[in-house]
């Protein structure tokens, strides 16, 4: 999980204080009646090592697509959650997209429309021509862990502003929230 | 797609077709009877009988009737088959279970026959999810031969005088007893935990005591572990009617109003604790 903050948002006051102990940052807030600090302890990562924490690139996705309501999502993926492990997560540049559960007992799939496409969806790739020529109804998908999707749902207590799913065929399943200044992006790897 | 519209190439091929515009009208009864995993699922073109078994010594059966359902079209005089009922639950509150008033859930249950799985279309607010759910061969449900001509003793409560004791029962106690007389006591309840006895009276005569036939003095005992689940049954429930037949063999019935008011009921049949007097 990457997640990016504008540390201008957060605070007027923003200190780091090395000292030989465990470093803090402290954020303080003025209000007109109080201050509320709060101290995160902080590992700092020495300049040589930043190379190693770099910003996850944006994989070369087949299909990119907003992401329904979260809390129906969230509803229905708690539900699968009881029936299955695993789920498959498919969608098209028609703006549509499955969830599907096979079990010995059962086989769920729950279909959503006009989802709508992030219009970067047709430039994925950046080679630029192969996935103009995409077959808008071509599904792509990818099998996940339940657990790990829930995960992501259970962030949903933020309502964001927007919110899509990345797919690449068989591979990746990449989710992003963007609310205000804050992005979250989840990515969650193909199991076979 | 829309439901109505999902099956007319295919309606032939279905024996079973049923339909609600709000699938809590199945799903919440069905949950007054869930205390095993297996449903024995039997239609006639009066409606749908589910019935749960427990040991051969309960049994629980939910009737809807078909006047119940926005559609109910049955090919067969009778269709059958079992189906695991906690995966059934799930499917039907696939969305949720959501309570905002004016959402519901969408239901068209299918079933091709034997062999086939069971279909469920369910939507709401557009999205649709289906649902194949494989079947069984329905066992034999167990045939309890209570009939009323045998009845000895009978009483209809309101479910709300009930729901009280029933919520307070001492589960330490191994059954729960019921007496029941054409004299004091009326109608006992009875537990033996261990911290004591407990007694809950109802008198013939109460507010909460709608009919009173009883004909012959009867205590009987009952295994608590087999009628606890008989307490999900009596919450939604606003009548029960308690009878004893003249081995003991108990059967309540309670009266559940769906959320259009509509009634359905629900039937638990109990045999009574080997050691008796």
């Amino acid at each position: 999980m990457w997640c990016e903050l504008s540390q201008a948002n957060f605070s007027d006051e923003y200190q780091m204080e090395g000292g030989g102990r465990v470093p803090r940052t402290t954020r303080s807030a003025w209000s007109i009646n109080r201050v509320v600090t709060h101290d995160v302890p902080v590992d700092v990562i020495p300049r040589r090592l930043w190379n190693e924490f770099k910003e996850p690139s944006m994989p070369d996705f087949d299909v990119s697509i907003y992401l329904p309501p979260l809390k129906t999502l969230k509803n229905i993926v708690d539900r699968m959650k009881n029936l299955s492990n695993f789920l498959v997560m498919e969608a098209n540049l028609s703006g549509e997209m499955n969830l599907k559960i096979e079990t010995d007992l059962v086989s769920v799939t729950t279909h959503f429309k006009d989802l709508g496409n992030p219009p970067w969806g047709d430039e994925a790739s950046q080679e630029g021509g192969p996935s103009q020529s995409r077959d808008p109804e071509a599904m792509a998908q990818a099998r996940v862990d339940i657990r790990k999707l829930q995960q992501f749902l259970m962030g949903q207590q933020v309502n964001p502003s927007k919110a899509m799913c990345n797919i690449v065929h068989e591979r990746v399943v990449h989710l992003i929230l963007l609310h205000e200044d804050v992005s979250l992006q989840y990515f969650i790897p193909a199991v076979a | 797609m829309p439901l109505s519209t999902q099956s007319q190439g295919d309606a032939e091929q279905y024996v079973l077709v049923a339909s609600l515009d709000n699938a809590r009208n199945l799903s919440n009864i069905l949950k007054a009877i869930t205390f095993k995993d297996h449903a024995i699922f039997s239609a006639t073109p009066n409606g749908l009988k589910v019935t749960v078994e427990d040991s051969k010594c309960l049994q629980a059966n939910a009737f809807i009737q078909a006047e119940i359902f926005q559609e109910f079209t049955i090919r067969d005089d009778s269709v059958g088959f079992q189906v695991n009922l906690t995966v059934l639950l799930d499917c039907l509150n696939i969305f949720g279970g959501s309570t905002v008033p004016g959402v519901s859930t969408a239901l068209r249950m299918c079933y091709k026959g034997y062999g086939y799985p069971l279909t469920l279309f369910l939507e709401e607010g557009g999205v649709v999810t289906v649902c194949k759910i494989n079947t069984q061969e329905p066992e034999e449900p167990v045939d309890f031969e209570f009939c009323s001509t045998n009845v000895t003793n009978k009483v209809i409560l309101l479910s709300e005088s009930l729901k009280e004791a029933f919520s307070e029962l001492d589960m330490t106690s191994e059954v729960l007893q019921i007496t029941m007389s054409p004299s004091q006591p009326y109608f006992r309840l009875s537990t033996f935990g261990n911290s004591g006895n407990a007694h809950y009276d109802y008198p013939k005569d109460s507010d909460m005591m709608e009919l009173f036939r009883c004909t012959k003095t009867q205590t009987n005992r009952y295994k608590m572990s087999l009628l606890k689940p008989s307490t999900k049954a009596l919450a939604l429930s606003c009548k029960v009617s308690v009878r004893t037949d003249s081995r003991g063999f108990l059967s309540l019935q309670y009266l559940v109003r769906n959320d259009d008011g509509q009634i359905c009921f629900v039937e638990y049949f109990c045999c009574p604790d080997e050691e008796e007097q």
